[in-house]
């Protein structure tokens, strides 16, 4: 029987799979597939630096070229999976092949939300999700080229962000009443419209997408309100779906994620998932969570690696995020959802420095912090203690952050 | 390009050519050194990539910026030597340094 180790998918998860599982002692065949021509690389630059074309492929990469060779691993590059059988403990690839494992894990991680409007297939309506997917985009890129943005979450605000910087003509619509509304405070859905707008990009909340017109090429979105906005081209950064459907299909258990305990592991014990893909249970929150953030890849890939290794290293931490917009560094510990009060250190109203605290019931369970690294990091390990922390000692500034908790 | 040598917490080295312009934090991660994490891909977000730099070093590197400081203050295992290796560009100027990783990075 193989003792193969298969992965399915190459992107954060599978990569720090890899070299957690030579870490951890496995010596055995390890096989990775993944869809894309390309080696793992980083996603989160792709709308930061990578798109503003500061760093080039060799900088989003994530490991040498000879790192797989030297880790003794199999790459396929490319290569579609296409079924997983159980029974036969073998996987199917687009091509025709199969593959035997002994143990594998799952890390497909997530693709974008497709929008389902009129005129959706028009040439210069781009998703962002991928490297070529940036190609496209910053084919686009000359100064003055108006660029209309259809969402006004992460995705939507960096890729503003550095259009705005190469002199486009930039406008976001966004369907909710304010920009981030799934993930933050309005105070801080407030602060960055204000500062979108200081450097000249047009917001548009409430906002619905009825449709795209244009003949040859989009040439205009047009909202269910009736209004046009004329454009070059458009991102759509709408959120994204986790690619269930071969575990599914497998008859493993999915429920908004593949379903997967502390240790990685799904229904079948012979299986792992880790990343984006994935739902787990949170011993902080106390309930499942299905996560979309580089760290929760990292983490869930050390974690998958121990178990297909034979060892236990259960995942037990709050996820944090971060975004970089103009020189806005936003660092987001934990989840919000759920709080009863939400305090500010700081002055979202002017300049660009500032904190916004999440309390439920007086326990901290998330911090939001703008260019502010000190409470960012005081907040990581405030939140794991889940402290109760007073109101007022949070908003008094000559407190330093380190005596925020007394 | 710069030869560095970084040294694990239980004394193992690893030594490797690092292209100038690059951080020693990428470099080690793109080689899957154990001891340096770097979640966050070298946006200064997360100090996970912690290292020790002995003195004679110090001065040949670029002095620590506002934002480094501050994550390196909240760092567990900091010492007076720390930095963050994100922040630590190869260049000739440090062909031949040694960093020494912590126990951990969380």
């Amino acid at each position: 029987m193989a003792d193969d180790i298969l992965i399915i998918g190459a992107g954060q998860a599978a990569a720090q799979a890899v070299q957690s599982l030579r870490a951890e002692g496995f010596e055995g065949p390890i096989k990775l597939f993944g869809d894309e021509p390309y080696a793992p690389y980083q996603r989160p630059p792709l709308s930061k630096k990578f798109l503003a074309g500061e760093i080039g492929y060799d900088r989003v990469e994530l490991k040498g070229a000879d790192f797989y060779t030297q880790s003794n691993v199999e790459t396929h590059w490319g290569t579609r999976v296409t079924e997983i059988d159980r029974r036969q403990k073998r996987i199917l690839t687009g091509d025709g092949r199969g593959f035997d494992y002994g143990k594998l894990l799952i890390a497909t991680g997530s693709r974008v939300r497709e929008i389902n409007v009129p005129g959706f297939e028009l040439d210069g309506v781009h998703y962002l999700r991928n490297i070529e997917d940036v190609k496209s985009i910053q084919a686009h890129f000359r100064e003055g080229a108006r660029m209309v943005v259809v969402g006004g979450g992460y995705i939507g605000l960096e890729v503003a962000a550095v259009a705005a910087k190469r002199g486009l003509s930039v406008t976001v619509l966004e369907t909710a009443d304010r920009v981030m509304a799934r993930v933050v405070d309005p105070i801080v859905s407030h602060f960055y419209e204000r500062v979108h707008r200081e450097e000249g990009v047009t917001i548009e909340t409430g906002v619905t997408v009825a449709g795209f017109e244009g003949t040859d090429k989009v040439e205009a979105v047009v909202s269910g309100e009736g209004k046009r906005f004329p454009c070059d081209f458009v991102v759509v950064g709408i959120g994204i779906i986790p690619n269930t459907e071969l575990a599914s299909e497998a008859g493993l258990e999915v429920s908004n994620g593949i379903v997967v305990d502390e240790q990685c592991r799904t229904s079948d014990p012979d299986i792992c998932a880790a990343g984006d893909c994935t739902s787990h249970p949170s011993a902080v929150y106390g309930h499942r969570l299905r996560l979309e953030s580089v760290h929760n890849a990292i983490e869930q890939g050390k974690t998958a690696a121990a178990t297909l290794a034979g060892k236990e290293k259960p995942y037990n931490q709050v996820p944090w995020f971060w975004s970089d917009q103009y020189d806005l560094k936003l660092q987001i510990v934990g989840l919000s959802a759920g709080y009863t009060q939400a305090v500010v250190r700081g002055d979202p109203e002017s300049g660009r420095s500032f904190a916004v605290f999440y309390l439920k019931d007086g326990v901290l369970v998330a911090v939001d912090a703008v260019n502010r690294a000190p409470e960012f990091m005081m907040a990581k390990m405030l939140t794991q203690k889940k402290a109760v922390l007073d109101p007022a000692r949070i908003r008094d500034e000559a407190i330093p952050v380190k005596e925020i908790a007394g | 390009m710069a030869k560095v040598t970084y040294v694990e917490n239980d004394g193992t080295e690893h030594t490797i050519e690092v292209q100038n312009g690059m951080s020693l934090m990428e470099a080690a991660v793109k080689q899957g050194i154990p001891g340096i994490d770097g979640d966050c891909g070298g946006a200064c977000a997360c100090a996970t990539c912690m290292v020790y730099v002995p003195d004679e070093w110090q001065g040949k590197l670029a002095g620590i910026e506002t934002m480094e400081e501050s994550m390196l203050d909240f760092c567990e295992r900091r010492e007076d030597n720390s930095r963050l290796s994100c922040q630590i560009v190869a260049s000739d100027a440090i062909d031949g340094i040694r960093v020494q990783m912590p126990e951990s990075q969380h």
